[in-house]
Order: structure tokens, then C-alpha cells, then sequence
């Protein structure tokens, strides 16, 4: 084909307009969302004494780092959708949660404790943390993906990445409403390994998924 | 240089509102920028420049459907030249090399080159053959038969809707074959 011909059919097609890429995520994540939801009720549920937990600045607090994570990350990953854009200037926004989890970290530090300090580590959820943040995060990870291909990101391995991020802090501000670990030490360790598994699976699938 | 870009973004505010002529003179204007990367990519990686063709058209298919991807107070030059040295780099992976696309390959050709004859290009056009048959039909009036919306409509009995829906699923179509070659 010539390309004045190619040139030509795509004036002709001008008038079509495309929902922006956020428009696109946005629909795609709520169309998820009910999936990670009812698998979360009918397997996990609400920890049973929420009412009294919800006074406990660190049951609160694991909310403040989950919610940290996924709005950075969307954010980011919407930047990011402009093949123009690069992370530099962006990539602070990620250490957000981070730097939430270390203050979280030094505060409880200079509580008085009630349990000692491998306890709160190792705590008494970690395998089902571990399983349930990945697989909360899965169908929102799909979703992400989806709606991201809408974009045009020059580095789609890292849009992948952010997509995983931003689906497992989804999936843990779910999770942390079940588990009844609530020491930072515990966010810090079960959660980011949680994540950061999430997040390799992304980066994996958005390097074929959201190529261009 | 510089006032090509602001002239290439002008264009483009102008077609994202609506102006089809402003769209075409746009895409004829960056082709041969275009086209001059795609043959110096294609020599630094040892390949036939004589395939540069259907890189620029694989370009122009991408800026066409990503451009709601441009931010319209941005300038359009580095939105099209990430576009563009994106897809470049893609073919030429897709071509069996790693070769390394420099941003200047396309700023420095802005100025002072030869408005270049048309070229014809294959993959596009074979690809044009395996679409489902509504599109193909459509896609083949519009661009190689040069009828507009309106007479395409009348040739194949479609409303003037029907056949924008099928020339915009036809060019996304052609895009995803092209990409999962």
C-alpha cells in the first residue's frame, strides 16, 4: 500500500476519539473489583472484632501504607502511559508507602512493648498473607493490564511492574482488614514480599501485554 | 527546526479538534522525517533500507491510534519521536538485531529534507487481506479505491456510522496483526 494512501484512511478516521487512558483503567478496575471482593468475603472476611481494632492507630495505619501504594502506583502508571514520559520525577512517588512503613516502624519502636520484637515480625498470618495479597491481587492485575494497554507506555516491563504494585496494595488494603497482625514490622516484611511478588508477575506479563 | 514542531503541534490541536485536513497535513508533513530515521536505523543495523517503508507506515498506524496519548499543551515533536523511535526499535528487534535508536536520528532530519516521493510498502497491504470481510471492504474503498465515508457508505449499503466503525476496527485490527508477527 502506499503510504499517501495509508495517510489518507487515517484522516478519514479523525473523527474517532479514544477515552483517556485513566477512563480506561478506572472502568477496567471496577469491573474487577467485585471478582477480588467476593473472593475475599467468601474466603477471608472481615476480622470479627473490627469495631474495637478500628481504635488501634496501627490496624489504621496498615490502611494509610496499602492505599499509599495503589494511589502512587496508578498514578505513576498513568504517567507513564505517554511514551514520551519517563519515571524520573515520579519515582518519589513510590516512596511514599515506603517511607509511611518506616515511620510506622520508629513509632512503635518507642511504644511500650507487649510482645517482643520477633513475635510482631513474624506474627501469626504470614502464609496466609502471603498467599491471599497475590491472589486478591490477581483479577485486579489483569484488570490493570487491560486498561493500561490503552496507553502507550515506552517501557512497558515497568508499566507491568506498576500495574502488579498497584493491584497488590488493592488487594492488601482488602487483606488488612482480616488480619489481625497490626505491628509495622509485620506490614514490612509479609506484605512487601507479598507485593514485590505481585509485582514481578506484572512487570513479566506487562513486558509482552502492553507493548505498542 | 523549531518551527516545524510548533507547526506539527498547531496541526495537531487543530485535528484533536476536529479538523480532518489539518490530521492529513500533519501525517504528510512528518512522513519523510519519518522515513529518513527508518532508512538510517535499518543501515546501522545492517539491514536493506528498502524495508523502511513498512516501518513508517507501522509508525503512523501507532501515532494514529495512540494519540489520545498526546498531551495536547505538551509540544507534539517528543510525543512523536517516542512513538516513533518505540515502533522503530521494535521492527528492527522483531528484524533479529539489538540496535540502540538515538533521539537525534530524528530531530536532526527535520530540517532541510527533500519532501520525498510516496512509497509503497507490503505488510500493511497483506495484512489488509486476512481482516474479516466488512473491514477489508471498507478499508480497501477508502484507501486504495480513494472513496470517501460517504460514497463507501453507498457502495456497500452501510450507514455512514457503520462504516466509520469499521474503518477505525480495521485499522486497529491491522495494528494488533502487524504487531504479533
Amino acid at each position: 500500500m502506499q503510504t499517501d494512501q495509508l495517510i489518507r484512511t487515517l484522516a478519514a478516521d479523525n473523527a474517532h476519539r479514544a477515552r483517556p487512558v485513566g477512563f480506561a483503567l478506572a472502568l477496567a478496575l471496577l469491573a474487577a473489583a467485585p471478582v477480588s471482593l467476593v473472593m475475599f468475603f467468601s474466603a477471608l472476611g472481615v476480622r470479627p472484632d473490627v469495631m474495637t481494632a478500628m481504635h488501634d492507630p496501627f490496624f489504621d495505619f496498615k490502611f494509610a501504607v496499602t492505599l499509599a501504594l495503589a494511589i502512587s502506583a496508578i498514578s505513576a502508571s498513568l504517567h507513564l502511559s505517554r511514551p514520551e514520559a519517563s519515571l524520573r520525577g515520579w519515582g518519589w512517588l513510590l516512596l511514599i508507602p515506603a517511607g509511611l512503613l518506616i515511620a510506622g516502624i520508629a513509632s512503635e519502636m518507642m511504644m511500650p512493648q507487649r510482645l517482643p520484637m520477633m513475635t510482631r515480625l513474624v506474627g501469626s498470618n504470614s502464609k496466609i498473607c502471603m498467599t491471599a495479597i497475590p491472589l486478591l491481587s490477581l483479577p485486579l492485575l489483569a484488570a490493570a493490564l487491560v486498561g493500561l494497554r490503552h496507553g502507550a507506555p515506552a517501557r512497558p516491563a515497568v508499566a507491568g511492574a506498576l500495574a502488579g504494585l498497584l493491584s497488590a496494595g488493592l488487594a492488601a488494603t482488602l487483606y488488612a482488614s482480616h488480619c489481625t497482625d497490626d505491628s509495622p514490622l509485620f506490614v514490612a516484611s509479609w506484605y512487601t514480599i507479598a507485593a514485590a511478588l505481585v509485582t514481578a508477575i506484572g512487570a513479566l506479563a506487562g513486558s509482552r501485554m502492553l507493548r505498542f | 527546526m523549531r518551527e516545524a514542531e510548533a507547526e506539527w503541534t498547531g496541526l495537531m490541536r487543530s485535528a484533536i479538534s476536529g479538523d480532518d485536513a489539518a490530521y492529513h497535513r500533519l501525517l504528510k508533513a512528518v512522513t519523510p522525517i519519518l522515513r529518513a530515521a527508518a532508512r538510517r536505523g535499518l543501515a546501522r543495523a545492517g539491514q536493506p533500507v528498502d524495508q523502511s517503508e513498512d516501518i513508517v507506515q507501522d509508525i503512523l498506524l501507532a501515532v494514529h491510534l495512540k494519540r489520545h496519548t498526546w498531551d495536547a499543551n505538551a509540544p507534539f515533536a517528543p510525543w512523536l519521536f517516542a512513538v516513533a523511535r518505540n515502533k522503530l526499535i521494535d521492527s528492527l528487534r522483531r528484524r533479529g538485531r539489538r540496535v540502540f535508536v538515538n533521539i537525534d536520528d530524528f530531530a536532526e532530519t527535520i530540517a532541510g529534507e527533500p519532501a520525498a516521493e510516496t512509497a509503497s510498502a507490503s505488510e500493511v497491504a497483506a495484512q489488509l487481506q486476512s481482516l474479516p470481510a466488512r473491514q477489508r471492504d471498507v478499508l480497501q474503498s477508502i484507501a486504495v479505491d480513494s472513496a470517501s465515508i460517504k460514497d463507501t457508505a453507498a457502495k456497500l449499503a452501510m450507514s455512514e456510522g457503520a462504516v466509520r466503525v469499521a474503518l477505525h476496527r480495521g485499522l486497529a485490527t491491522l495494528t494488533a496483526r502487524l504487531r504479533e508477527e
